[in-house]
């Protein structure tokens, strides 16, 4: 595995600043880190470990025990689909199943042109909408099939004309 | 005229942010009319909401709004004209949801704006706080909680008093956290508390803090709660403007602050020590008991460790006395609970009672039953640590004893309603890959047992089960509740334990006729079409992806099981309801 690499450390420096004394903010800056980057890249993880002295195996531990850090770029369009139990009684296996065959991917996969990327979640805790999808921090409930394949050919055509422009 | 929008996150994501929008370009500054907004109302099935105040007095409660309402809301509060929106008034039924509750916890949720600290003020609010600092020695506080009976609300149901003496009187620095890493699937009463009501959490927190001679104190919120964290952030520091956080608070000589904590998505850190683990930056996998953390916690001090909703009681019972608390309730439990009442439900939302009614007082008084015309057919109680109560023991009282006696829990709250259409297997399998996803690995038993009661209870759900497969459950059940640490792990089973208990010829079923009664598990299912309602129109052969439908225009079709791969599609296309699973 590589130590170098692409990622501009400049833009963690305010983080570090704030909370690079104190190994109990890990967490926080790996959050923080992530809101930058998108994902936490190899670098960026060796480059915290100099910062706070904690070791890149920890901080790998760490970041692979939590389910929200991502050490590989996501799509566009991030899609967590709920798996909450009121969910699952009302279908969103189907959901999941749907998505899959229309976009070609599984839980954890992005789409090959980069543009979505699925994420099953545990409780959204909107379950009075079940069957619920958070797409870049909009929540979309009661979905149906058709609901959600109107949703992604929408976003789809977003991203295209937005490449257009 | 007040308009008010119930924007908790339930709410916006029905399109609440969008109905405030669109209202407020409706009014245009309007004179005479307020928009303001509220927390969650609890009525999550009418969402979103929008009141009518003249005042405190709610004039008109209007469901299920969308912003094409917002231009006729608007004249109708300018005019006074109300008769116009009787089309999208709530329907007085309905009102039984909120008439028939007893809100403690809840008691500002839905009627205070949580943005700011005023409305919170107004109604008494920090008045406990008062009490508590400049009329009360901290023992005289720890009394008032014992006398009210006050046990956790997380779900163990420990009692809240004897944590907090035990903290108290343990030497060092002392710590004090809010558990809101509320990670049951099908839960969400703490996000709402938070959302709705913050400065009630911060004050209960102080209160508990005073107590236990605390001033450093943590709110670990689960990562999935951005808007609690962002309304719970605000009144942090509107509390500090105040004086009534940070350094001598009211004047007094106790000093105290409140830290906010993101949580990074591990169920497991819901368990008190895993979560000490994981705000300590580690991975949050627990630590073995005892110590407790009350001898030995946070950065191994004393640290006190409450739910979100014990905390919201507190300055209710400082105000009102632990008599009044310990008043409401059974003999064995005290006061009320907040439920997250979901599923198959006609009336979803949040729900708070008192101890002591029952779970048809719940679901068919205050839910207002099943939502479709399938029965009701079990209540799953305290998510994946919890179990499934079935129909016949639905007058179980609510109380944490009675609870257990049926194999669930009372857990943290969270009550989904399941009906005939629901696979008892197919539910067990849910939670089964729930904990084993989320078991943190380091008890073996847990680790590996659940994932090979996943891969059985997997293989009966596909038609591969094997007489003995339900027995071997069982003793892997047994094995797994003795060989596990934590509360996850000992709890795991329970979901299984509790349908094979009361759902066990269900399981029979899917052994040994393959065939699932739910009509749930897709490979125990036979598309059928009936002759007699088919037109022969072929929408269901021209969409089939395996072309496994065959037969003439005009002529009934059949489906070749052989080839099926159950994806339903055929169903979904027929206009005639001639396809059925069976």
């Amino acid at each position: 595995m590589s130590t170098s690499g692409s990622s501009d450390l400049s833009l963690l420096d305010g983080v570090m600043s704030e909370y690079s004394q104190a190994p109990e903010n890990l967490i926080t800056i790996l959050q923080k880190a992530q809101d930058i980057y998108g994902y936490l890249p190899v670098d960026v993880i060796y480059y915290i470990a100099q910062r706070t002295g904690v070791k890149p195996a920890k901080i790998m531990g760490v970041a692979t025990f939590y389910s929200q850090f991502r050490l590989e770029p996501v799509g566009k369009y991030l899609i967590l689909l709920c798996n909450g139990t009121a969910c699952h009684v009302n279908g969103s296996e189907e959901i999941e199943r749907l998505i899959g065959e229309k976009l070609f991917i599984q839980n954890g996969d992005t789409t090959a042109d980069g543009l979505f990327s699925l994420r099953k979640v545990s409780c959204l805790g909107c379950c009075s909408l079940s069957p619920v999808m958070m797409i870049n921090d909009e929540a979309y409930g009661s979905l149906t099939p058709e609901k959600v394949i109107d949703i992604l050919d929408e976003l789809a055509r977003n991203a295209r004309q937005e490449e257009g422009l | 005229m007040k308009i008010v929008i119930g924007e908790g996150s339930c709410g916006i994501a029905a399109g609440a942010g969008k109905v405030h929008s669109a209202l407020e370009s409706a009014l245009g500054g309007t004179q005479g009319v307020d928009l303001g907004l509220t927390g969650c109302i609890g009525m999550c099935f009418l969402e979103p909401i929008v009141e009518l105040r003249d005042g405190e007095t709610l004039v008109r409660r209007l469901v299920r709004v969308s912003e094409k309402d917002a231009d006729v809301i608007a004249a109708a509060a300018v005019s006074g004209d109300l008769s116009m929106l009787d089309r999208l008034c709530i329907q007085p039924e309905d009102e039984e949801f909120l008439d028939k509750q007893t809100r403690i916890a809840l008691r500002h949720c839905g009627i205070i704006d949580p943005t700011g600290i005023d409305e919170y003020i107004a109604c008494g609010g920090y008045e406990a706080l008062k009490k508590a600092l400049l009329n009360m020695t901290q023992d005289q506080v720890i009394e008032v909680i014992k006398t009210s009976g006050l046990s956790g609300r997380g779900g163990a149901g420990f009692p809240t008093w004897f944590k907090w003496n035990a903290t108290r009187q343990s030497p060092g620095k002392k710590y004090l956290i809010c558990n809101a890493d509320e990670g049951d699937p099908g839960a969400f009463m703490d996000r709402a508390l938070i959302e709705s009501d913050p400065h009630n959490l911060i004050e209960g927190m102080l209160i508990a803090a005073y107590a236990i001679g605390s001033s450093e104190a943590f709110v670990y919120v689960r990562a999935e709660y951005p808007l609690a964290i962002v309304r719970l952030e605000e009144a942090i520091s509107q509390a500090k403007s105040r004086g009534l956080l940070g350094e001598n608070i009211l004047g007094t000589d106790f000093s105290c602050d409140i830290t906010i904590k993101a949580g990074a998505g591990a169920f497991v850190c819901g368990e008190e020590t895993a979560l000490i683990e994981s705000l300590e930056g580690k991975r949050g996998m627990p630590r073995l008991k005892p110590p407790f953390p009350a001898q030995k916690g946070y950065k191994n001090m004393p640290t006190n460790i409450n739910n979100v909703e014990t905390f919201a009681n507190v300055p209710w019972i400082i105000l009102n006395g632990g008599e009044a608390f310990a008043a409401m309730g059974n003999q064995k439990s005290k006061g009320t609970k907040v439920f997250a009442l979901t599923g198959k439900i006609k009336r979803g939302g949040l729900v708070e009672v008192p101890m002591g009614k029952t779970l048809r007082d719940v679901i068919f008084e205050i839910g207002g039953g099943m939502i479709g015309k399938s029965a009701f057919k079990a209540v799953q109680l305290g998510g994946p640590s919890g179990g499934c109560i079935p129909a016949d023991l639905i007058d179980t009282v609510i109380d944490y004893s009675a609870i257990s006696a049926t194999g669930a829990i009372m857990g943290s709250g969270g009550m989904v309603v399941l009906d005939e259409t629901t696979c008892m297997v197919g539910v067990a399998r849910f939670f089964l890959e729930f904990t084993t996803n989320e078991s943190c690995g380091k008890c073996v038993h847990c680790r590996i047992g659940t994932k090979r009661m996943k891969e059985i209870l997997e293989r009966i759900v596909k038609g591969e089960g094997k007489e003995g497969d339900i027995e071997l459950l069982e003793e892997l059940c047994l094995a797994i509740k003795d060989g596990s640490l934590c509360g996850l792990g000992q709890s795991a089973p329970n979901p299984v334990l509790t349908t094979i208990k009361y759902f066990r010829n269900e399981y029979e079923e899917h052994i040994r006729s393959k065939h699932c009664p739910a009509k749930q598990c897709r490979n125990l299912l036979r598309y059928v079409i009936d002759p007699e309602v088919c037109t022969g129109c072929t929408a269901c052969a021209r969409h089939c992806p395996t072309s496994c439908i065959s037969g003439r225009l005009k002529q009934p079709h059949s489906i070749d099981s052989d080839k099926c791969i159950r994806c339903g599609m055929c169903v979904s296309r027929c206009k005639f309801g001639a396809i059925s699973a069976e």
